[in-house]
């Protein structure tokens, strides 16, 4: 145990999601030995956060005005909406610069042993938007595990009765690996969704 | 560093750090296992998709100090991906991994036949051989069994004289006959002890002709008997899609 503040600073960091006990003392004492200057930007960055940033009213991504960059830049398509578990996945298909529409972030996905059902997800909020006909067609962009599959599934017996098109990310082949190296169900969902190819 | 090797149903799948995952497995010989899966979070993992809940593992482990970590995984039995794909399937079978993750409690103690009863459960399921509702039920009722919990369904759970009875208790232990029935309880239609009763032995004829009303009223008393037995209600079965 160490005296007062510094005893106060590792525990606020030990609460952080992956540091543990030696990585909150170890960060503490680096901030100790810091330039106050740098110390001063950090805890002007964490402020800032927490002051200006808020959720996109529209779509729930993060965002420093009431709506997001996404949802106020006129170039992109109001037609397709990209349905995402979380803020960081929008960034990760920016990335791709492959779509053009918008995003909708649930914020999480269906999981009932941590009980997480979909009243808790922004689903309401993705009909509401779907209401004045603009849109037509969803992506269902969750993560490709059992719980992003069953949250699409979920989505999927709401939307297509709607009259939309309803899409779901491929699942398959990480580019630039070997075949061999493979797991069945990743192999099995790229034999299940493998595509015709035209000479 | 001892390494081990058992069969496994991965009941819990928790985000660790930047890529890892803790899982929360059933084994057949080493009962309730933490491991963590290093990596398995990244699309170039190998084994990533074999530990997601629901799946059937042959799994080798090495022994750490707080938490064991996974080093090989083999398929044994690709449930999740039927699963996933269905929503009644899915609440369904996260209502019976979570029952197993309550009922066995301690770590590293041998539970066999919570581990068979689980897999053969959620290869049911994933067959769609049964009503989804019917193979929760079943599931249920079965791994109170195992656990010390059997209910009665024909014969007076408190003085054992012969049933069928009308009367449904579950602080009791299930049917009493008029003469132990304690004030409050159930007085469930004969038709639906009958179909638990088929539930609980296993006697599939008898509960796949049996009807909507009584499978409604039966799993009532099911859910009313775990919750007794758990002390604290299942999250997830709140949220079990009943067709």
């Amino acid at each position: 145990m160490y005296e007062g503040a510094v005893q106060d600073l590792i525990d606020e960091l030990g609460r952080l999601p992956g540091v543990g006990p030696k990585s909150a003392q170890r960060i503490a004492f680096h901030l100790l030995a810091a330039d106050p200057v740098d110390v001063r930007r950090l805890v002007d960055a964490l402020t800032e956060v927490k002051a200006r940033v808020q959720f996109c009213t529209v779509c729930g991504n993060v965002s420093q005005e009431e709506h997001c960059r996404v949802c106020r830049d006129p170039r992109r398509s109001n037609e397709v909406i990209c349905v995402v578990e979380e803020p960081k996945d929008v960034v990760a298909i920016e990335r791709t610069r492959e779509f053009r529409g918008k995003y909708h972030v649930l914020g999480g996905a269906i999981n009932p042993i941590d009980n997480v059902g979909p009243d808790d997800l922004r689903i309401s909020e993705l009909m509401s938007r779907l209401a004045d006909g603009t849109v037509t067609e969803v992506i269902l962009a969750t993560d490709p595990n059992v719980e992003g599959e069953a949250t699409s599934t979920y989505l999927a017996r709401l939307l297509v009765p709607m009259g939309l098109r309803v899409t779901r990310l491929a699942s398959g082949l990480p580019v630039g690996g070997d075949l061999e190296y493979a797991d069945e169900v990743t192999l099995g969902r790229a034999f299940e969704g493998r595509r015709q190819i035209s000479a | 560093m001892s390494l081990y090797r058992d069969e496994a149903v991965v009941l819990r799948a928790q985000k660790l750090g930047e890529a890892d995952r803790i899982v929360t497995l059933l084994t057949r010989h080493h009962g309730k296992v933490r491991a963590v899966g290093k990596g398995v979070r990244r699309t170039s993992s190998r084994f990533g998709s074999r530990l997601e809940p629901f799946m059937l593992i042959d799994v080798q482990l090495y022994t750490g100090r707080s938490l064991d970590v996974v080093t090989q995984v083999e398929t044994l039995g690709s449930f999740a991906q039927v699963i996933g794909r269905d929503y009644g399937l899915y609440t369904a079978g996260a209502a019976m991994l979570e029952t197993a993750d309550r009922l066995v409690e301690a770590e590293h103690e041998p539970s066999v036949q919570q581990f068979v009863l689980l897999a053969s459960a959620l290869r049911s399921l994933a067959g769609r051989e049964h009503a989804a509702g019917l193979v929760l039920d079943a599931y249920l009722l079965r791994a109170l069994a195992v656990a010390g919990w059997a209910p009665s369904f024909i014969d007076c759970a408190r003085c054992g004289a012969e049933g069928p009875h009308r009367s449904f208790a579950v602080g009791s232990g299930g049917a009493v006959c008029s003469a132990c029935r304690p004030p409050g309880a159930a007085s469930p239609a004969p038709e639906t002890l009958v179909l638990l009763a088929a539930l609980l032995s296993g006697t599939w004829e008898v509960a796949d002709a049996s009807d909507e009303r009584h499978r409604r009223e039966g799993n009532g008393l099911v859910a009313a008997f775990l919750q007794f037995h758990l002390e604290r209600g299942l999250r997830s079965l709140r949220m079990v899609e009943r067709v």
